[in-house]
C-alpha cells in the first residue's frame, strides 16, 4: 500500500521547516537510507533519509517550501507494483520516516503565540516618534545585536562552542564569522570552565568578551569563574578592575530533551551581586538588551531561549535600538490583577490574560526583562492599582524569582494587597523526558488562569 | 592497589629536562646581585611582619605567607617588560612586592584599612594593581591559570609582543582548568608563562601523595607546551629560565611551563601546625637552600659586598616595613558607606 512521507522533526524544538531541495523526483526508485530531500530547521540545514523503499508516486510539497508543518505529508511512496494512481488515494501516514504525529516537538506545551504578543506594545514609550517596525525572529534580533556592537568596538568578540564554522550550535551567530573573522569570532574547545576563565581574564585585561554557552546547563561547569572570579573582582578589588563581559546562551526547558539539559537559571545568578541578569521574552528585547549587556561595564548574564529563538515579533527599524538594563515593560494594561514574567514564561502570562479578558479579568501583564537589578517600582505601582500579583516563571519553585517578588511586595505594599501573591513555577522536579510528564512540569497556562481566579476569588 | 605507570622516557625535546649546567661563575654585575637581594629581603621581612601582626590580631582570617618562596618571583619579575601581566593565587604578597606595589598599601590591605590596595575589601588574599597590571590575588585554587591564559589571550588579540606570568602552586596543577588552559593556549600560540611554583605541599598534601607524576613540568607534553624543572631557590637559575621562556613566548611561539621547586617555610596558612613534615626537613632547607644566603654568600664570596654593607641594606628594609606596618595600624578603616561601593561598574 502507498504510504506518506512526513515532515520530520530534525530538532528538538523544531515546529515546522522549509522543504529545501528535492534530491529525488517521481518515478524514481528509492532504498532504505538513500537520501531523499535536503530540510532546513531552525537550526540548520539537515539531510532526510528515506526509511522504506518504493517509487517516489507524488511529491506533494514542492521544493523551496516554506513552513511546511512536521509531520505534513510530503510526498508519497509506492510499493513495488503500484500503480501511480494509487497515490492519490493513500491511507493516512503510516510511515516510520517522522516520529509520532502526537506527541511531535510542537506539542510541548508551549502555547502558540498569543494574539497580543505578536507586536511589541505600541505604547513603548522610548521610542522616538514615527519608529517603524520590521519583523524578525529573536534569533535574528540577538545576531544583529551582538553584530552591531561588535562593528562600533573593536574589543567586542565572540567565544564559545561552534560560534564560528559552525554558524552556532542554534544559527545565533550566522554569518558573524564571515563578517569578523576567525580572530573575533572564536571556535574554543568543549572547555567550559577554561574558556569562561579565559575570557574573564580578557575581560581584566580590557577587551568585551561575549561568551555564548551552548546552553546554560553546560555554564554550571564554569559557575566559579562567572561568580567567583567575574562577579566579584571589582568589590574584591575596591573598584579597579571590573570585569565587562557578556555570559550568554539558551536557558531553560527546551522541548524533550531530559533533565540535564532542561534548567532555569534565572533566580540561581540573580541571587548575586556584582552580576546584571537580564532574560529577554521578545525580539525587540533581546535586541536591545544585548546592546547594553556588550556596553555595560559589568559582567551581564543574557538569558536565551531555545524555543522563543524561532519566534517572530516587530523590532524597531533603528539604527542603534538600545534597551536599558533594570526596567520592566507593561505588555498589557489591566485593573484586576497584576502578572509579572519574564522570558518564556511571557508567553503563558500573555495566553493567560488574552484568555481572562474573555471571562472579564483584567489583567496587567508586566516583562521584568531585567531579574538584576529588578524594577521594583513598575511591580509595585501595578499591584498598588490592581491588588493582586500573580508570577509566573519555568524555574523551580523554592527560592524562584517570583518568591523574591512576593516578598517585596509583601514588605512594601502590604497594605494594598486583597489576596495572597501566587507563584506559577514549574514542577518541584527534575524535567522529566516523557511527553505527557513534561508537559506536567512545565507551568501552564491553565494554572495561571486558576491562580488568577484564586487571587480575585472567582 | 594499582602502582603508577612507569613513565616512558620523553619523546619530546620541548620537555627536555636540563640539570642546571655545571656550576659555573655567574656572570652577573654587582648591581644586578644587590637589586635581588634587597627584593628578596623585603619580601621575607615584609611576610615576617604580617606573620607577626597576624598574631598581634591586627590581620584577620587566611593569611598565607611567601617565606622561602622569595627567588621564583623576584628572579622571574627581573624578565618582565612594561605592558607584562601577572596573576597568582591567594599566596600572593611577594608577587604584589616584586612588581612594585608600595608595601603599604599591601600591609594596610591585609589589616583591612582604608589605605590598603582594595581600600580593605579584598584582604591578603585579594589585592589588584592596574598600574603595575597586576591581576590578583586569586582564592580559588587553580582559578588563576585560565584567566592568565585570557591576560595573554588580549596581548594576542591586541598583536602586542607582552607576556602573562600565571603563578599556581603544585597544588593547583591537579585541577582540570589548568589542563583546559593549557590545551587553549597551545591551540592559539598564547604568550603566557606557566610558573608552577611547586613548594611540594599542596595544604597538608605532599606532591607524592597527590601526583601520579610528580614532575610538573612534563604536563604540558600532550599540548605540545615546552617545560623545565628549575632551582626556584637560586634566584639567578630562575631568571635564566625565565627568560628563555619570555623569549619563546614574545617570539608568538605560545606558551611556557617553568616548575620551579621551591620550599615554604611556613604552614599553609598561619593557622596551619604543618605536623605533615619534619621540623628538621624545614631546617635542612633553611640552612642548605635559602634563597636569601644564597645570594648574600654571592655579594660577599665576590667582593661586591662587606657585612657591613648588607647590614645597611637590611637596615633599610626593615624601616620600609616598619613604616608598613605602621601606616596599616593607623590607616582608618574603611567607611561604612563602602560596605555598598564597587559592587558595580
Amino acid at each position: 500500500m502507498a504510504t506518506q512521507i512526513l515532515m520530520p522533526a530534525l530538532s528538538p524544538t523544531m515546529e515546522e521547516g522549509t522543504l529545501a531541495k528535492w534530491l529525488v523526483k517521481e518515478g524514481d526508485t528509492v532504498e532504505s537510507g538513500m537520501i531523499i530531500a535536503e530540510i532546513e530547521t531552525d537550526k540548520a540545514t539537515m539531510e532526510f533519509e528515506a526509511v522504506d523503499e518504493g517509487v517516489v508516486g507524488k511529491i506533494l510539497i514542492a521544493e523551496g517550501s516554506e513552513g511546511v508543518k512536521v509531520n505534513e505529508p510530503i510526498a508519497v511512496l509506492l510499493e513495488e507494483g503500484e500503480d501511480a494512481s494509487a497515490a492519490e488515494t493513500t491511507a493516512p501516514a503510516t510511515t516510520a520516516e517522522a516520529p509520532p504525529a502526537e506527541p511531535g516537538p510542537a506539542a510541548t506545551g508551549i502555547p502558540a503565540l498569543p494574539a497580543s504578543a505578536a507586536s511589541s506594545a505600541p505604547d513603548e514609550p522610548d521610542l522616538p516618534e514615527g519608529t517603524t517596525f520590521k519583523t524578525q525572529t529573536v534569533r535574528e534580533a540577538l545576531r544583529d545585536g551582538m553584530s552591531e556592537e561588535m562593528r562600533r568596538d573593536e574589543n567586542v568578540y565572540l567565544m564559545g562552542e561552534e560560534v564560528a564554522e559552525y554558524q552556532g550550535a542554534y544559527k545565533i551567530s550566522q554569518g558573524m564569522l564571515d563578517e569578523f573573522g576567525p580572530k573575533r569570532v572564536i571556535d574554543t574547545p568543549i572547555t567550559e570552565h577554561g574558556f569562561t576563565g579565559l575570557a574573564v581574564g580578557a575581560a581584566f585585561a580590557g577587551l568585551r568578551p561575549i561568551v555564548e554557552f551552548m546552553t546554560f546547563n553546560f555554564a554550571m561547569q564554569a559557575i566559579d569563574q562567572i561568580i567567583n572570579s567575574a562577579a566579584k573582582t571589582l568589590y574584591m578589588s575596591g573598584g579597579q578592575m571590573g570585569c565587562p563581559i557578556v555570559f550568554r546562551g539558551p536557558n531553560g526547558a527546551a522541548a524533550r530533551v531530559g533533565a540535564q539539559h532542561s534548567q532555569d537559571y534565572a533566580a540561581w545568578y540573580a541571587h548575586i551581586p556584582g552580576l546584571k541578569v537580564v532574560m529577554p521574552y521578545s525580539a525587540a528585547d533581546a535586541k536591545g538588551l544585548m546592546k547594553s549587556a556588550i556596553r555595560d561595564p559589568n559582567p551581564v548574564l543574557v538569558l536565551e531561549n531555545e524555543i522563543l529563538y524561532g519566534r517572530s515579533f516587530d523590532v524597531p527599524d533603528l539604527d542603534d535600538h538600545v534597551v536599558p538594563i533594570g526596567k520592566a515593560k507593561i505588555w498589557r494594561e489591566g485593573t484586576d490583577v497584576t502578572l509579572v514574567s519574564f522570558g518564556i514564561g511571557m508567553t503563558y502570562a500573555l495566553e493567560a490574560a488574552d484568555e481572562l479578558a474573555g471571562m472579564g479579568i483584567s489583567a496587567e501583564v508586566i516583562d521584568l526583562r531585567s531579574l538584576r537589578p529588578i524594577d521594583y517600582d513598575t511591580v509595585l505601582n501595578s499591584v498598588k492599582k490592581t491588588n493582586r500579583c500573580v508570577t509566573i516563571e519555568e524555574g523551580f519553585p523554592v527560592c524562584s524569582i517570583g518568591n523574591h517578588i512576593s516578598a517585596t511586595i509583601m514588605q512594601q505594599a502590604f497594605d494594598y494587597l486583597d489576596a495572597p501573591v501566587i507563584n506559577c513555577a514549574g514542577k518541584d522536579v527534575p524535567m522529566p523526558y516523557a511527553a505527557n510528564l513534561e508537559k506536567l512540569a512545565l507551568v501552564t497556562t491553565a494554572e495561571v488562569i486558576e491562580a488568577v481566579k484564586a487571587v480575585t476569588y472567582r | 592497589m594499582a602502582t603508577a605507570p612507569k613513565r616512558k622516557p620523553r619523546a619530546t625535546k620541548a620537555a627536555a629536562a636540563k640539570k642546571p649546567a655545571a656550576k659555573k661563575k655567574p656572570n652577573v654585575s654587582k648591581e644586578e646581585l644587590l637589586d635581588h637581594y634587597r627584593e628578596m629581603l623585603l619580601i621575607r621581612r615584609f611576610e615576617e611582619k604580617a606573620g607577626q601582626l597576624y598574631g598581634m590580631g591586627a590581620i584577620g582570617g587566611f593569611c598565607h605567607l611567601y617565606i622561602g618562596q622569595e627567588a621564583v618571583v623576584v628572579g622571574l619579575e627581573a624578565t618582565a617588560k612594561e605592558g607584562d601581566q601577572r596573576v597568582t593565587s591567594y599566596r600572593d604578597h611577594g608577587h604584589m612586592l616584586a612588581c612594585g606595589m608600595d608595601p603599604k598599601g599591601v600591609m594596610a590591605e591585609l589589616t583591612g584599612r582604608e589605605g590598603g590596595y582594595s581600600r580593605g575589601k579584598g584582604g591578603s588574599m585579594h589585592m589588584f594593581s592596574k598600574e603595575k597590571n597586576f591581576y590578583g590575588g586569586h582564592g580559588i585554587v587553580g582559578a588563576q591559570v585560565p584567566i592568565g591564559a585570557g591576560l595573554a589571550f588580549a596581548n594576542w588579540y591586541r598583536g602586542n609582543d607582552n607576556v602573562s606570568f600565571a603563578y599556581y602552586g603544585d597544588g593547583s596543577a591537579n585541577q582540570g582548568q589548568v589542563y583546559e588552559a593549557y590545551n587553549m593556549a597551545s591551540l592559539w600560540a598564547l604568550p603566557c608563562v606557566f610558573v608552577i611554583e611547586n613548594n611540594q605541599y599542596a595544604m597538608g598534601t605532599s606532591t607524592k601523595r597527590s601526583s601520579v607524576a610528580p614532575d610538573l613540568y612534563t604536563r604540558g607534553e600532550a599540548f605540545g607546551i615546552p617545560g623545565e624543572k628549575v632551582d626556584g631557590m637560586d634566584v639567578l637559575a630562575v631568571k635564566a629560565a625565565g627568560e628563555k621562556a619570555v623569549a619563546h613566548c614574545r617570539a608568538g611561539k605560545g606558551p611556557y611551563i617553568l616548575e620551579m621547586k621551591t620550599y615554604r617555610y611556613r604552614g599553609h596558612s598561619m593557622s596551619d601546625p604543618a605536623k605533615y613534615r619534619t621540623r628538621e626537613e624545614v631546617q635542612k632547607m633553611r640552612e642548605e637552600k635559602d634563597p636569601i644566603n644564597h645570594v648574600r654568600d654571592m655579594l660577599i664570596d665576590g667582593g661586591h659586598a662587606s657585612d657591613a654593607d648588607l647590614k645597611e641594606v637590611d637596615k633599610e628594609i626593615k624601616a620600609i616595613v616598619n613604616e608598613a606596618a605602621k601606616f596599616a595600624q593607623e590607616s582608618p578603616e574603611p567607611a561604612e558607606a563602602e560596605l555598598w561601593t564597587d559592587v558595580y561598574a
